[in-house]
């Protein structure tokens, strides 16, 4: 570690604050942008002037901008997101019930995603124009084409209502059946990691064929080592970095896409309360929950940026040279 | 092995933007997919053009009969309020491409202008354009257009700038890589040596060669706003009904899907295609822009 990358890294670090502030403003700003009263909402139509003005005077709406900023942001620095108008249940406790649904979610599909793609891509780099890589290029640009609301939709339909074989929607708590539970998952999960598998395939593949021209696996082809320890040890190995890369991209995806997927099967996730809360004018839920997913992201996204150079020693030669 | 580690990129290889950004390994010579790409593409425009010139009935005019099947006066049957189904699809159409190519147009003037700027002028400028696209980049992208449309009102004006400003930063980022590559070569030179002034530089020896990989890339980008767009009117917060969208038709039907499956498959398939076709083109523009370019 030297002083040029120790300054690199002084710099992600210094960013990721300025951003994480801006993007702290702009929420807090994003409550204030709406028509209409904050107080409107929780008060009857007929109140009186008086009854208006004591409300504001509870929640503080009167005071300067940058006064309500403050206090804003050292509750949400101690973990308190506001309370929602509608229910009066604070913010924080309602996502920590909710959030183990979508990371549960977000991360078997993740993981199915991997499964599928790596095997796939692996064979179809090893055999460019085969069989398997011909059928995995169709299937992946179709896939590509369907959008993630349309792709769980028609699941619903072919397993669900035609073949009959899937329960469609709901959910049920591991703790009360586990089979069912499981059952409930595998048609979410599956629309979930199909735009993930896209990525994860064409990019490793990419990297994959460009790896296997490389001098060191002709080596190894060279003293004999077995196919599946050449495509293992010596190309996958190296190649699979550059799906460190697309993290990011990937991570706010599976944001997004938790929030489509938990919309489609009526799951009991963040999604779900952030579009009823839109739709309900509950405000602070929705101001809580963008402002979790952009820190989350934001933070993912610098962690990649700052790990990178310390799994693939190439990068880090390079910058230290 | 010393070129390799060279060759290596200097900084973390930049992550793409979606999935449309990883270049398809595998291309075909003669592009078929492109050619119906671009026709599919054309029937939706036009359609989208001359909704109301078309012999449909009004896409909101309610009659009798309900979820009736494809054929007779209805070709792609009613929805569930007896609303002609065809007709909600063209004047769907309306919305999305007025998604994909306006918002698309207004991203690319902002994008590029800002883009050009940074790349050109370099210092304060670039890192201050550089805060403010990373600034947009912060948020998921569907949160940020959940977060746009709950502070602005819904409707069309909404998802439009909305989607605009997610395009925004990929446009930026594609022209500034391009005037970089671009800043130095000797026409450029030739021109500051004739004294010629920046705004001269950018608009006429610099902007027609960013101007070939921002028009490839914005193909790439008129897919994804769509998909954004559908994403928007399928969870309630797009267009606000009665408008026509495929999404919201999407939306709706799902609660018949059992019974009227059509009801689904329809603007499914309508949204499948127009997609594939946006990234046949893509594919197709970005081979001929080449390798060259970084897009």
């Amino acid at each position: 570690m030297n002083v040029r990358a120790l300054r690199r890294h002084a710099g992600s670090v210094a960013r990721f604050l300025l951003l994480l502030f801006l993007v702290t403003v702009a929420v807090f700003l994003l409550l204030e942008m709406i028509p209409g009263d904050p107080v409107d909402a929780i008060l009857p139509a007929d109140a009186s002037p008086e009854q208006i003005a004591a409300a504001r005077q509870l929640y503080g709406l009167d005071d300067p901008l940058y006064e309500r900023y403050l206090s804003w942001i050292g509750g949400v620095l101690q973990g308190d997101l506001g309370r929602s108008f509608q229910t009066g249940v604070g913010v924080a406790e309602t996502i920590a019930e909710r959030a183990p649904v979508s990371l549960e979610l977000a991360l078997l599909a993740m993981l199915v995603a991997l499964a599928i793609s790596v095997p796939v891509a692996v064979w179809s780099a090893y055999r460019p124009g085969g069989l398997l890589d011909r059928a995995a290029t169709f299937v992946t640009s179709a896939t590509l084409a369907t959008p993630a609301f349309v792709l769980g939709i028609v699941l619903v339909y072919v397993f669900g209502v035609q073949l009959g074989v899937l329960p469609i929607l709901g959910w049920t708590p591991f703790s009360e059946d586990p089979v069912e539970h499981v059952h409930r998952l595998v048609l979410p999960v599956l629309t979930l990691a199909a735009g993930e598998c896209v990525l994860f395939t064409r990019l490793l593949k990419g990297d994959m064929m460009a790896t296997l021209q490389q001098d060191h696996v002709l080596s190894a082809r060279a003293r004999g080592l077995p196919t599946w320890r050449i495509l293992v040890r010596h190309a996958l190995r190296q190649s699979s970095f550059s799906l460190v890369t697309v993290s990011g991209v990937v991570i706010g995806r599976l944001i997004g896409g938790t929030v489509l997927v938990e919309a489609i099967f009526s799951l009991p996730g963040m999604g779900t309360m952030v579009i009823t809360a839109i739709h309900s004018r509950d405000y602070v839920v929705v101001q809580a929950m963008v402002l979790l997913s952009a820190a989350v992201y934001l933070l993912m996204n610098t962690l990649v940026d700052l790990t990178y150079p310390l799994l693939d020693p190439r990068v880090r030669k390079v910058r230290t040279s | 092995m010393t070129e390799l580690v060279q060759d290596r990129p200097v900084t973390a290889p930049a992550a793409p933007a979606s999935v449309a950004d990883i270049k398809p390994v595998r291309r075909k010579r003669r592009d078929v997919g492109a050619v119906f790409g671009a026709a599919w593409i054309a029937l939706v425009v036009l359609a989208a053009i001359f909704a109301d010139v078309l012999p449909l009935p009004d896409p909101n005019a309610v009659t009798n009969a309900f979820s009736a099947p494809p054929g007779g006066a209805h070709l792609l049957g009613t929805d569930a309020i007896g609303r002609d189904v065809l007709s909600r699809i063209v004047h769907g159409a309306r919305i999305s491409m007025a998604v994909a190519i306006g918002a698309t147009s207004i991203a690319m003037v902002i994008g590029v202008t800002l883009g050009m700027v940074a790349g050109y002028f370099r210092g304060a400028a670039d890192s201050a354009i550089g805060i403010a696209v990373n600034f947009m980049l912060s948020f998921p992208p569907l949160i940020f257009l959940i977060a746009m449309v709950t502070a602005l009102q819904p409707g069309l004006v909404t998802l439009v700038v909305a989607l605009a400003l997610l395009g925004v930063p990929n446009f930026a980022r594609v022209a500034r890589a391009n005037t970089i590559a671009f800043a130095d070569r000797e026409f450029v030179t030739a021109a500051k040596a004739l004294g010629a002034r920046p705004i001269r530089i950018l608009t006429r020896e610099l902007l027609v060669n960013v101007m070939l990989p921002v028009m490839s890339l914005a193909l790439v980008v008129m897919a994804t706003l769509v998909v954004a767009e559908g994403s928007l009117s399928f969870l309630g917060v797009g267009v606000p009904p009665p408008a026509p969208s495929w999404g919201g038709m999407l939306a709706a039907g799902r609660e018949s899907l059992r019974e009227h499956p059509l009801l689904v498959l329809i603007p499914a398939l309508f949204f499948f295609l127009t997609v594939f076709a946006f990234n046949r083109l893509g594919d197709w523009a970005r081979g001929r822009v080449g390798r060259e370019s970084s897009i």
